[in-house]
């Protein structure tokens, strides 16, 4: 009964499978037609590229095609105004608006009177150019068909758990095959085997009365339990390698390894106070505002497992940010709602425990990856050092003072080699191992 | 023979405690001594809810004396701080250096290491169409301002820089442009 209606929903899965492939081929097919002919309108390529090329590099910071930004979507502008107006406008934006034209009023006062660049340098051809561009828009990327709705990847083979049932099987199988087999020649008069259970029972009882083995054993016993428990209590609050769940899926890698922006720009504060600071909304949206979707084909690798993130789960994050700081993505406009993130904090020095971040990064010059890690190759944050105090003395002990651009310690610099006898004076020779520098 | 079991359990016990899920912190000894009692200046919430870190009332004048910068965010606001608006520090190498390193960290990711506009979010077309300072009509005043209050797609960056940094990327800027204009 059960495997009938295990296979009745197997091939229900299958039909369904099958339609879907149908389906797909043929929306596949759809739009690889429509891209085809959209190709067959003929599109001028060289115009085309020339008036994106130009666009890109005079428009594009405050007009997109299909999406409104500091100015208004430039898609499909020349259904909208005449060529004349729209050259007037592109050349000398105020000049139109003083002659009192009533349209680039309405435009001026609709985007919070931003002052649009002019561009009296662009010429005629230019301009059309660049408008033939937001009329074309984006040339298709070849093979269009790929482009179209993503074809969801059919899962192969049975799933993992019919796998392991089957084993099961098979092991119970073998099982029973075997007892018979000991049923039967026992039954044929073999000498009953007093089994493995009857042997062990002997062998316990052997050990059980050497005093020798329980010595051993009593030895090797504490010397374990030594290892384990001073391992472990050495653990105690030391939080190496912890990479909690934030709140965002904030990729440092993204962020400060493929896009190259420096740890300072974000954590500012780490030159000149104790805190590196987890940055305020505001320096996310210095870039959001902008970019408020990754790019096509980024994907994170989640701890868990492996599990990949992809655009569509991506996008979803940037939109929190967009919640948090109260941004509306559509009327690009601040809400004025706002409500703070809680980061689940991964580096944190006991209370009793003075550190400043501004003393290693702007006196010292401390790179931030010496203690940090290689945290621009890192998807999830984790606490990369042991944050312990012997790991902050080995580094005293080793690093010397650096004094370039430090007058500050030149004069006591000179008195403490010859004191020391040395050329160059460690940080802990200068004072950096007292207990009250860190513990007062 | 008691004895031995114990000893058996607490191997056992310490042996699965030291499979430690690195998404949970570590146990901690006195944790009274770890956490601090007044509010963390990294935390979220004060008394009554209100966050910790808030921009400072409107007016307020800090510590070393910098009045507070009282040209407005409009068309008329930028035009005044481009015309009148002049740097208080000395045209010299020190606030040059200073001013190049934090233009590294806060402008070069997208206005390039040059002032091109050819940084490499730009490259990368995260932003797009970001000018070459030689193209734009910009004196110290109107960088100042554009650095306080941003503008169009650029954001402020005034709570990332001191008074004293601003005008030093400014005294930067001005060097850069010079020579793009070269």
């Amino acid at each position: 009964m059960q495997k009938l209606y295990f296979y009745s929903m197997k091939s229900v899965n299958y039909h369904s499978k099958l339609s879907r492939i149908l389906l797909n081929s043929l929306t596949s097919l759809v739009v690889f037609l429509v891209s085809f002919s959209v190709n067959a309108q003929d599109v001028d390529v060289e115009r085309q590229k020339a008036g994106r090329k130009l666009f890109n590099a005079n428009c594009a910071s405050c007009h997109k095609l299909n999406k409104k930004s500091t100015g208004p979507a430039l898609a499909g502008v020349e259904e909208r105004r005449s060529n004349e107006w729209l050259k007037a406008w592109i050349k000398n934006n105020a000049a139109l608006r003083a002659s009192g034209d009533a349209d680039a009023i309405a435009i001026y006062e609709e985007y919070n009177q931003a002052n649009m660049t002019a561009f009296p340098q662009l010429s005629e051809k230019q301009v059309d150019d660049i408008l033939y561009y937001t009329t074309v828009g984006d040339p298709v990327t070849s093979g269009g068909g790929s482009k179209g709705p993503d074809a969801p990847v059919l899962e192969s083979g049975a799933p993992k758990w019919v796998i392991w049932i089957l084993g099961a099987a098979i092991v119970v199988a073998f099982l029973i095959i075997f007892n018979l087999l000991k049923t039967v020649s026992e039954l044929k008069g073999a000498p009953k085997t007093p089994g493995l259970l009857g042997q062990s029972a002997e062998l316990w009882a052997g050990i059980k009365k050497n005093t020798f083995l329980h010595v051993l054993f009593v030895i090797f016993g504490a010397l374990i339990t030594a290892y384990f428990l001073f391992g472990n209590l050495s653990k105690v609050g030391v939080d190496q390698g912890y990479q909690p769940v934030q709140p965002i899926l904030f990729s440092h890698k993204i962020h400060a390894g493929d896009n190259k922006i420096e740890c300072q720009y974000c954590h500012s504060a780490a030159k000149h106070s104790k805190h590196s600071g987890i940055p305020s909304l505001n320096i996310c949206m210095n870039c959001h505002k902008n970019i408020a979707e990754v790019a096509e084909g980024t994907k994170v690798v989640l701890e868990d497992g492996g599990r990949v993130v992809g655009k569509a789960e991506l996008d979803k994050e940037i939109a929190k940010i967009y919640e948090h700081v109260g941004w509306d993505a559509k009327e690009l406009k601040y809400t004025g709602e706002t409500k703070p993130i809680e980061w689940v904090r991964i580096h944190n020095l006991p209370d009793f425990a003075y550190f400043n971040h501004s003393q290693h990064v702007t006196v010292a010059g401390v790179k931030c990856q010496k203690c940090h890690g290689p945290v621009e190759e890192m998807e999830e944050l984790y606490q990369y050092a042991p944050l312990t105090m012997g790991w902050c003395i080995n580094c005293h002990k080793e690093t010397n003072v650096d004094l370039k651009g430090n007058e500050y310690y030149a004069k006591i610099h000179k008195e403490l080699a010859e004191k020391y006898g040395v050329e160059k004076v460690t940080i802990a020779q200068l004072g950096g191992k007292e207990c009250g520098k860190c513990h007062y | 023979m008691k004895s031995f079991k114990i000893i058996i359990a607490s191997i056992v016990v310490t042996m699965f405690a030291s499979c430690k899920d690195k998404r949970k912190p570590q146990v901690q000894y006195m944790p009274d001594m770890y956490v601090s009692v007044p509010y963390n200046a990294n935390g979220v919430a004060s008394a009554g809810d209100v966050p910790v870190n808030r921009l400072p009332v409107a007016g307020t004048v800090n510590r070393n004396g910098v009045v507070a910068y009282d040209i407005p965010n409009t068309n008329d606001g930028y035009d005044k701080a481009k015309a009148e608006l002049k740097s208080p520090l000395a045209k010299n190498e020190e606030n040059l250096a200073n001013g190049k390193k934090m233009y590294g960290i806060y402008c070069a990711v997208c206005h390039g290491t040059k002032g091109d506009g050819n940084g490499i979010l730009m490259q990368r077309e995260k932003f797009l169409g970001i000018p070459n300072y030689k193209d734009r009509d910009i004196t110290e005043g109107s960088i100042y301002h554009v650095l306080m209050y941003g503008k169009n797609m650029m954001g402020s960056h005034s709570s990332q820089l001191t008074y004293k940094e601003r005008w030093q990327v400014v005294q930067y800027v001005e060097k850069l442009r010079s020579e793009l204009k070269k």
